[in-house]
């Protein structure tokens, strides 16, 4: 079985299309979709009519704080974030805001645990940034490797036989054996809006049969968004960050 | 986890298990054979008693992740892997013959020999490194060696057991597993002791204390206890000068080992690769006061330290490691005719620039005397001076002006019939990364001849820059 990991969309059409026709190459058998497929990015509706479409055919599919955010309570979040929220509000119907709401937390899929932001309450939306987090997100998995998002930069850490959290940076393209003797957390990179230094859209395929894990880009025409997030009226930081990828 | 008794002529996904030849602390080695593989194996099995330490299970599980990544002649060929939910094992080529165990219980041994095992080693962690792993456990045991063949190739280092090894585009999955430092005494790296495992250098330490017991038949930090308070001695103490216990070590010899063998991973040899250069061309190497150094007074070496004045700490933070990119052996054919003056000065201006942006690149200047394709050739000149010697200090001279020191610059004159070919043989035994040549023209009897710059452009498998001399364009027959 080999999944394609697909985290933090946020509503970015060309980084979407990037990362799906690249999966068209690459033999797939079940897409997983972590969480915030709206959010930040000009095209809303397209990217929830894609998901619910993946969905339909099979795809996995957890909630993202902004998805949760449509038809809930965005008062938590920065003034940028709340003012693309109010934006995709505004554009999306019923029919994609009952798709959005209806996202579970978590999924599994064999000893794999797909959560949004931390196994860890899942709607408490803690960030995997340290030691700390990974070490609760992970001691609250019930699984041995667990795949999270939300935080827009890859990384991948794992629980040694003594108890201890360690992180690594993933090579984007070198494919890691998951060694069993060890219980791991991998943090996705975002497809639509990443801020590790970047541009390009970070996905992942995860092999369960061979019990590896591979990080890839995917380019794509991050200019075409930013021009679209200005037209659109969102936040000018929200454009200018996709060409930094930060 | 499962458990399994292999036994004499029991099979094991496939593999037909022959006898046990070897049981060490860590792992059994069977041989096994399967109908459709030809050549010899082995099985390594890793020794996991119920309840043990899991620490033996995750270096498995690091050899499991790292072997079958590395390729080339210095490792062994990998056939299979065995999962740890039924039995773990590794399948692997055998190798033939005795690891370097036998041959270093009889240290001291002859120079040539310890220069010989020395660039053959360094040639094969060259290739390690290339590879993004770092060996870290090196040591008489874990180095084999293939046959050599009749014509003198063959013959390479074959590292085993990557059990303490890291690949560093990988999890490091032995990070934070130990509480005192992985190794083998004697072998270990001062930035190994302080539990760093990123640094492709220490592999360079290991094989200077190698080379040091070789050498002298002694070891240059004895052999400590395995804690990390006696490990840590080697940060403060330094050894015994080799020649103080050998007279008849070289100087050189001192040299390269005794930078080797320094704390701080910056002052030793940038890349393995050019440690290899110097063992192969012992007559080029920088001296510097290593060579000299003789017997080293404890207490004066206590209090200064093995640091120099200013250094606070021995090791705080590791410099990022040279990588080939930025300590890459460049190579300059340099044409002493009279057609190759137009070209010097555009071919040191290039190397120049080139060295100024690779701060550990070194510069290998290659003139080639040209000798007969049929009968004997003529390589002493009539007054009895060796042409050779003659080429040797015109080269000399062709680089006087770049103001190289002399750690960063050799000179070679190669001789053969046939330039391009002698200078690319030059090129892939010395791992050269780069090549520049000047080329004398664009004419049309050239390129219908062929020319030397072309013909190594061509045969290279490095990279060539082909420096022409400015010309204008109504250059009478240059002209297009």
């Amino acid at each position: 079985m080999r999944l394609a990991l697909l985290a933090d969309i946020h509503a970015n059409r060309e980084a979407f299309e990037a990362v799906l026709a690249r999966l068209a190459t690459q033999r797939i058998d079940r897409v997983v979709l972590l969480g915030d497929i709206v959010g930040y990015g000009p095209d809303p509706e397209f990217c929830t009519e894609k998901a619910a479409e993946l969905v339909d055919k099979g795809a996995l599919a957890v909630i993202g704080n902004h998805d949760a955010a449509i038809d809930g309570d965005s008062s938590d979040m920065n003034a940028r974030a709340r003012a693309a929220i109010d934006f995709t509000r505004n554009r999306l119907g019923a029919e994609h805001r009952t798709f959005l709401a209806g996202l579970d937390d978590t999924a599994t899929e064999g000893e794999a645990f797909f959560v949004h932001a931390s196994a860890r309450a899942p709607r408490s939306w803690e960030y995997v940034t340290g030691r700390p987090q990974a070490e609760r997100s992970i001691r609250a998995c019930p699984t041995r490797l667990s795949i999270v998002g939300h935080v827009h930069s890859p990384h991948l850490w794992r629980l040694n036989t003594a108890g201890v959290a360690t992180g690594h940076v993933p090579v984007a393209g070198m494919e890691i054996p998951l060694a069993k003797s060890q219980v791991w957390l991998a943090v996705m990179g975002a497809v639509g809006q990443p801020r590790d230094g970047n541009p390009a859209a970070a996905y992942g395929i995860l092999d369960l049969a061979r019990g590896t894990l591979l990080f890839e880009r995917a380019p794509y025409d991050h200019f075409t968004t930013a021009r679209k997030v200005r037209e659109a009226g969102l936040p000018h930081e929200l454009a200018d960050r996709l060409g930094r990828g930060r | 986890m499962g458990r399994m008794q292999l036994e004499t002529g029991k099979t094991l996904d496939g593999f037909l298990i022959g006898e046990k030849i070897h049981q060490g602390g860590m792992a059994e080695i069977w041989d096994v054979s399967r109908p459709d593989v030809d050549v010899p194996l082995v099985m390594k099995i890793p020794l996991i008693l119920d309840g043990d330490d899991p620490t033996m299970i995750v270096g498995f599980e690091q050899e499991q992740m790292i072997l079958p990544r590395l390729s080339g002649p210095h490792v062994p060929k990998i056939f299979a892997l065995g999962d740890f939910s039924i039995q773990p094992y590794i399948v692997m080529e055998k190798l033939e013959g005795d690891s370097l165990l036998p041959r270093f219980k009889s240290a001291p041994l002859p120079i040539d020999e310890v220069i010989d095992i020395g660039a053959r080693v360094a040639t094969g962690l060259a290739s390690l490194h290339r590879q993004d792993v770092v060996h870290l456990d090196l040591k008489p045991s874990n180095i084999m060696f293939r046959p050599k063949n009749a014509d003198g190739t063959g013959g390479d280092a074959v590292f085993i057991d990557f059990g303490l090894s890291r690949h560093l585009k990988l999890p490091d999955l032995l990070a934070e597993e130990f509480r005192v430092p992985m190794g083998t005494a004697p072998y270990i790296a001062p930035e190994q002791v302080l539990k760093l495992r990123e640094e492709p250098r220490s592999d360079l330490f290991a094989l200077g204390v190698l080379l040091y017991t070789l050498a002298t038949g002694e070891r240059p930090f004895g052999n400590p206890k395995h804690t990390t308070k006696a490990l840590l001695r080697r940060l403060y103490e330094a050894p015994t000068p080799p020649r103080h216990i050998r007279k008849d070590i070289p100087a050189f010899l001192q040299e390269i080992i005794l930078r080797c063998l320094e704390v701080r991973p910056e002052r030793r040899h940038p890349t393995a690769e050019q440690l290899a250069f110097e063992l192969r061309h012992p007559e080029q190497v920088g001296l510097t006061e290593r060579a000299s150094r003789e017997k080293t007074h404890w207490l004066k070496n206590m209090l200064a330290g093995r640091f120099r004045a200013g250094d606070k700490a021995p090791i705080s933070r590791l410099e990022t490691y040279r990588h080939a990119a930025t300590a890459p052996i460049l190579m300059v054919a340099v044409d002493l005719s009279s057609e190759g003056v137009p070209l010097a000065d555009p071919l040191r201006e290039l190397a120049g620039r080139l060295l100024a942006t690779a701060p550990d690149a070194r510069l290998a200047c290659v003139n080639v005397l040209k000798t007969a394709v049929i009968g004997i050739d003529q390589l002493t000149d009539a007054d009895g001076t060796s042409l050779h010697v003659k080429r040797l200090v015109e080269l000399k001279d062709w680089a006087a002006g770049m103001r190289l020191p002399p750690d960063r610059v050799t000179f070679h004159v190669l001789e053969g019939s046939d330039p391009a070919e002698v200078m690319n043989t030059f090129a892939v035994n010395n791992h050269v990364d780069h090549m520049i040549i000047g080329a004398r023209g664009s004419g049309g009897v050239r390129r219908y001849l062929g020319s030397v710059s072309t013909a190594l452009v061509a045969q290279s498998s490095c990279s060539v820059t082909v420096v022409r001399a400015k010309h204008h364009h109504d250059d009478g027959e240059d002209a297009e």
